[in-house]
């Protein structure tokens, strides 16, 4: 209990510092929604090595705790909504079979900027702001790709036992 | 790479494909800006003039300007600065959004609108 309270600790953590390292490099295109997610690839790796529940705790913590320090309570909202139904999917999609990392951070990445579009629709009330959709699909897909590549890196080096 | 994760690919491409060939297909050059907080329109204004207009919430503020047919957002305090850094609009559909605001300014078609005030089902 202790070692899973610790490695969770750092998992948070790391999450946090990774937020806050896309706030120090936004993406300058004025579109809401771009991003890296470097958060996801962490979150990633606790999916592969402990599964979707201490993943999605992890994530829910992060979101928080991110939006406190760097966001708003609306960036909240939004983020929550796009990080639960993204690690929804991509734990359906592992548990189905048949993807990598690459194609689990894609369809995690994808759903983030859906569930958070969404949401925004929901909230101000307006079905025009679903006209980003298809750049978003475009930039998450790109931008799962690399946390993809990355998160199957990290996998490998992670060593298994930390999680026991 | 699996075979898979390159089906998930190409289909999400070419949702976008679809998706970026209907916008095309439907934009027009529009006549006004609305700015709308919390899904209520706050300012409306003709792209054909130009002005700027503060908008002033709870949430926060952003300042609207319209010059050259365009409309932009120019200042906000917003944590993200995502509307500010969006490119000026004139298209019908076009929006720029403020998440942290909940502010929406988007590009409407001022004529068309009004012909179907006009006819009543």
């Amino acid at each position: 209990m202790t070692r899973r309270i610790a490695v969770d600790g750092m998992f948070l953590t790391l999450a946090i510092v990774v937020s806050y390292i896309e706030v120090l490099l936004p993406i300058p295109v004025g579109i809401p929604g771009v991003k890296i997610g470097l958060a996801n690839g962490v979150i990633m790796v606790l999916l592969f090595f402990t599964g979707w529940k201490r993943a999605l705790f992890i994530s829910v913590l992060r979101i928080l705790l991110a939006g406190m320090l760097f966001g708003n309570p609306m960036t909240i909202v939004y983020s929550l909504a796009g990080g639960i139904l993204s690690i929804f999917l991509m734990a359906l999609l592992k548990k189905a079979g048949g993807f990598s990392a690459v194609g689990l951070s894609v369809a995690g990445g994808v759903a983030h900027n859906l569930g958070q579009l969404s949401v925004a629709v929901c909230l101000m009330e307006n079905v025009r702001i679903y006209y980003y959709t298809p750049i978003l699909l475009v930039t998450g897909t790109i931008a799962g790709i690399a946390i993809g590549v990355l998160t199957a890196g990290l996998v490998k080096k992670v060593p298994a036992n930390l999680f026991q | 790479m699996k075979r898979r994760d390159i089906v998930l690919i190409g289909v999400v491409l070419f949702m976008a494909a679809v998706g970026f060939l209907f916008l095309s297909l439907v934009k027009q050059d529009g006549e006004k800006a609305v700015v709308t907080v919390d899904g209520k329109e706050v300012w409306s204004h003709s792209l054909s003039e130009d002005a700027v207009y503060t908008v002033k919430s709870r949430n926060g503020s952003n300042v609207v300007r319209i010059q050259g047919g365009k409309a932009s957002v120019t200042e906000a305090d917003c944590p993200d600065q995502i509307c500010r850094k969006h490119k000026a609009i004139d298209k019908t559909g076009e929006t720029i959004v403020c998440l942290p605001h909940k502010l929406v300014v988007e590009i409407k078609d001022g004529t068309k609108e009004k012909e179907y005030d006009g006819i009543t089902i």
